[in-house]
């Protein structure tokens, strides 16, 4: 079953005043462009965010951070900082590792400093922690802390980190000499090399998707309430991934489980950045239990760039073998991969290097490997932290890119060098050379659709007439991407031995009305809203009739959270079946009101709602809320039967859900600034079956900026020193409304044949598919001088030098 | 220093430090948690308030700068229960996501209509370029205000033609000189 439209509504002149042109009308139950649930906090500001919560008695925390990207502690002198009027407690590495608190546990099975004790390891690690009456004097009393550091030399350049006498960074891990942290490879080496020896074509290039970090609008915080009475503690903070969190806390503080309840509150915004547990949540922590009062810690936005999770930082180097004719045999990658001083990524265990094993791609492809050596620099730990589901995006960008080069060396046209090696439909399901089982997909139908939406061909003539008669230069990019989200299964995917499948609780009220508990968390992607949805469908309820609870570990049932595109797959699955429990309770329940047998049952559901009737005699029906009431009431009921309609579930995916989609970005180049102006971006998706349309195209225009940022702006470079250059908003250039055109999206449906309702999920697509298409638009404009490749991100003076002839590192300053 | 600033139309008096940021003022002091902070530098626009009915980034103006103007918030939006247009635009058109750069996207959406009430996609994407939003791509937050410039024009459309009848001139649809 696959469906076609498009919304071309981007474009459309808003010229009426009519609510409907929104599309964003209400249905009653069900799926489509419902009104958002949340919205009404929101635009009155009633939003509840970490930084809104106040309680009696709190105290406010500061960090203190390195200055140096490397150097010794020497000595750490708090006496002033303590003695300050205001100050309440000043914790340091020392206090922390008399509470065997100063390490702690990273998502990637090493170990982070929570507060320095031996040495910095990057330039805004964390070294001290001031508790004070108010934000102010906290941050006062920082100036007063006396840190006396010997400096080393750092390593900040990834590609000498695994030069021999490199200083060692990580001298706390006992028998370390060097840098290196792993390598892991997937494919078949011996087949790609054989395939490559023989092959006609080849090509080579070298690339960096640079280090760049998520700067979601709220940066990250913690209220920690430790109750000295009770033992319990309360941490309010911004996670993506609450119940990861508290059993993290109860495993690295020794607390009872049962005694530690983390509350999410409204995320502004997390993007995979709001994964991992921040040294500052520690802190906060601590600051609780040592003064008994509640702790908040806010950091800035610099401490956010600096020291929160960073994503990317891979330096690849792809290569392909062709046939003459454009025919990809094999594809092979080296993967340089810079994971910081701690490995902090955010990833399933077997997955070192996340899902970059998916770099074969949209394309079928006879054989492939990859080898990814992971290496320590003295940067912030993360890795995978924005929006790029385990580092999809970076593998799709790798054959994006050089899905381009080889066009660029056959002198192919991009578009149909593509079509001529994307997966047809037949073959799927698709298993890759690397292993992975693509569930669905029509790629060359989102293809085609893209190319006639962008007019490719009118566009082509348009840049042939400019090459020939001069003026700013036109570029047509495209990308092609395949994702693969939803994680787990479980007995392949857990984070720290936590396996990832979600639970999913519904309760039925007496009087019709629900309320879903599930462990994802939002941070703006609607689940009040779209799980009520799923719910309102398979009960036919409205709805509104459907509160949805999450973002609190005391509340809801257990599960790994929301990233990696995994709600909808994961979760969103979890809710229907829980549905789906509750409608077949539902059934037995009206049996017994009916005098029927449940085997005769059928389930319908009309304007007026859900019933269950006896087949054939739709007369003899009971709503979905009278069967309700009924389960709750003195009917008796058949023995077995244990009334009320509520359920749980928990729901371990059979398999990743696999969206797709083909991008087509045109940009116009100066060529004397080498400025570069998106005119145009055509988007075409497809993430199965749509829940709510509109939240789906928002999620999309959301990442089609993204890309634009990364592929044009967002620079996060350091110096020789590890200065980092890119920690304030001056620095680190987000996309603004200037930079983004009108999106231009459309849609291909191809329902996931596993998931309950055929959705597949779509955060991240739009930020995995985006910027191979900035990139390859720029560099199709710069084509007539001979530039191949330059490196992201395209500023106007990186394209200027790659224009020269001289494409720059974007990972190190200019010096 | 002691200050008496009126916000949202509701004076108030007391002593603050003169370092004391408006943002932290207005969040800490008066309980307004509507506006958000994002980034220090004047750059995110999280912050944005009017003052005396111009949109100032607050984490960058001093609580002491206001004594004696009219602030207002994104809790002064709504007036005896009646949503601003902008509001309703931006729940109409799914203008938002996270929710965190909504209140000063639609302050400064605000300011335009009360000077351009019927901006084009050009004027309100020039308009709100020193805002960043992380989530919507800023597709949805144009036809946004673009929505609530129509909501207005056809209410004042509608309440032109009420008034005429009264002989009541007064200009509809714009809250330029109403104040808080």
């Amino acid at each position: 079953m696959t469906a076609e439209t498009t919304d071309t509504t981007a474009n459309a002149t808003d010229t009426t005043a009519t609510d409907t042109e929104t599309g964003a009308t209400a249905t009653p139950m069900g799926f489509g462009r419902m009104h958002r649930k949340e919205d009404a906090r929101f635009i009155r500001g009633r939003g509840n965010y970490v930084d809104d919560v106040r309680l009696p008695g709190m105290l406010h925390g500061a960090i203190l951070r390195s200055p140096h990207a490397h150097a010794r502690i020497l000595s750490v002198d708090a006496s002033a900082a303590e003695a300050h009027p205001g100050v309440k407690a000043v914790i340091t590495g020392e206090t922390l590792a008399g509470m065997d608190l100063a390490w702690m546990p990273t998502l990637s099975g090493d170990v982070q400093a929570v507060l320095a004790t031996d040495k910095v390891r990057f330039q805004g690690q964390e070294v001290a922690f001031v508790v004070a009456e108010d934000p102010y004097t906290a941050r006062d009393a920082l100036e007063l802390i006396e840190v006396d550091y010997e400096p080393l030399e750092p390593v900040i350049d990834a590609r000498r980190a695994l030069d021999e006498g490199a200083p060692v960074i990580r001298d706390d891990v006992e028998g370390r000499t060097g840098n290196h942290i792993f390598d892991w490879e997937a494919g078949d080496r011996e087949q790609t090399d054989a395939i490559f020896e023989r092959a006609e074509v080849t090509v080579a290039q070298d690339m960096l998707y640079p280090r760049v970090h998520p700067a979601p609008l709220e940066t990250c915080g913690a209220v920690a309430d430790f109750d000295r009475v009770t033992g319990k503690l309360t941490v309010w903070c911004p996670t993506q991934a609450p119940h990861a969190h508290r059993t993290l806390y109860a495993l690295v503080a020794g607390l009872p489980e049962h005694k530690i309840r983390v509350i999410s509150p409204d995320v502004g915004g997390g993007f995979g950045g709001k994964v991992g547990i921040y040294p500052g949540y520690v802190c906060a922590i601590v600051g609780s239990i040592a003064t008994g009062r509640p702790v908040k810690w806010m950091e800035d936005r610099s401490e956010n760039l600096m020291s929160t999770a960073f994503a990317r930082d891979y330096h690849m180097r792809g290569e392909i073998a062709a046939t003459r004719d454009g025919k990809v045999l094999a594809i092979r990658v080296k993967v340089l991969a810079d994971h910081g001083a701690f490995n902090g990524t955010a990833q399933p265990t077997k997955f070192p290097a996340g899902f970059f094993g998916v770099f074969t791609g949209s394309y079928d492809i006879r054989a492939a490997h990859c080898e990814v050596t992971g290496v320590h620099t003295n940067k912030a730990p993360g890795g995978v932290a924005y929006a790029c589901s385990f580092r999809i995006t970076e593998a799709v960008y790798l054959v994006e890119r050089m899905m381009d080069v080889l066009a660029c060396e056959l002198d192919a046209d991009p578009a149909e060098l593509r079509m001529k090696n994307l997966i047809r439909p037949e073959r799927f399901p698709y298993t890759s050379p690397t292993g992975w089982e693509y569930d669905s997909g029509d790629y060359p139908r989102a293809l085609r659709l893209a190319l006639d939406m962008v007019e490719y061909d009118k566009l082509r003539a348009e840049q042939a007439e400019r090459r020939r008669d001069g003026g700013p230069l036109l570029g047509i990019g495209i990308s092609f991407f395949t994702e693969a989200v939803g994680a787990g299964p479980r007995k392949h995917m857990d984070i720290l031995g936590l396996g990832m499948a979600d639970g999913a609780e519904l309760r039925v009220h007496p009087t019709g009305k629900a309320v879903l508990r599930v462990s994802c968390q939002s941070q703006g992607q609607g689940h009040e809203t779209t799980f009520a949805q799923i719910v309102a469908a398979e009960l036919g309820v409205s709805p509104d009739d459907v509160e949805v609870v999450h973002g609190d570990t005391d509340q809801t049932p257990f599960g790994l959270g929301t990233y990696g595109s995994r709600s909808t797959p994961v979760s969103g699955a979890a809710t229907a079946i829980v549905a789906r429990k509750v409608r077949e309770r539902a059934r037995l329940v009206a049996a017994a009101m009916l005098e029927a047998s449940p085997d005769d049952l059928e389930w319908s559901v009309s304007e007026a709602g859900g019933r269950w009737s006896v087949q054939g005699s739709a007369e003899h029906g009971r709503t979905i809320q009278e069967i309700a009431m009924a389960a709750h009431s003195n009917l008796e009921l058949p023995e077995g039967v244990e009334g009320h309609l509520d359920a749980v579930t928990v729901y371990n995916p059979p398999n990743l859900t696999y969206p797709f989609g083909a991008y087509v970005c045109v940009v116009d180049v100066d060529p004397g600034t080498g400025q570069v102006k998106v005119r145009r971006f055509v988007a075409v998706d497809d993430c199965g079956v749509r829940i709510n349309p509109m939240i789906v195209e928002g999620q999309i225009h959301g990442g089609l900026a993204d890309g634009i940022g990364m592929a044009l702006m967002q620079l996060m470079a350091f110096d020789e020193d590890g200065n980092h250059l890119g920690a304030s908003f001056m620095d680190y250039l987000l996309p603004t409304s200037m930079e983004c055109p009108s999106w231009e999206l459309g849609e291909t449906v191809t329902p996931s044949p596993h998931h309950p309702v055929g959705a597949k999920g779509v955060g991240e697509s739009a930020t995995v598919g985006s910027p191979a298409a900035v990139v390859n638009a720029v560099l199709d404009a710069l084509r007539p001088y001979g530039v191949r490749h330059a490196d992201m991100p395209l500023t106007p003076a990186n394209v200027w030098s790659a224009l020269q002839g001289t494409p720059i590192r974007t990972d190190l300053a200019v010096t | 220093m002691q200050i008496t600033v009126t916000v949202n139309g509701q004076p108030y008096t007391g002593d603050v430090e003169p370092r004391l940021l408006l943002v932290h003022f207005l969040r800490d002091g008066l309980g307004l948690t509507g506006t958000h902070w994002g980034c220090d530098t004047s750059n995110c626009g999280a912050c944005v308030v009017h003052v005396d009915g111009t949109p100032v980034k607050s984490c960058t103006a001093l609580a002491v700068m206001c004594d004696g103007h009219e602030v207002t918030t994104v809790e002064g939006l709504e007036r005896d229960g009646d949503l601003d247009a902008v509001q309703k635009g931006f729940a109409e058109c799914h203008g938002l996501q996270c929710g965190f750069c909504t209140p000063g996207m639609m302050l400064t959406a605000r300011w335009l209509l009360d000077r351009d009430p019927d901006p084009d996609e050009a004027r309100i994407r020039e308009a709100v370029s020193g805002q960043l939003c992380r989530c919507t791509g800023y597709e949805n937050i144009v036809r946004a205000v673009r929505w609530a410039a129509r909501h207005e024009a056809a209410r004042a459309g509608a309440g032109t033609e009420a008034r005429a009848g009264t002989g009541d001139g007064a200009a509809g649809g714009t809250r330029e000189g109403t104040g808080p």
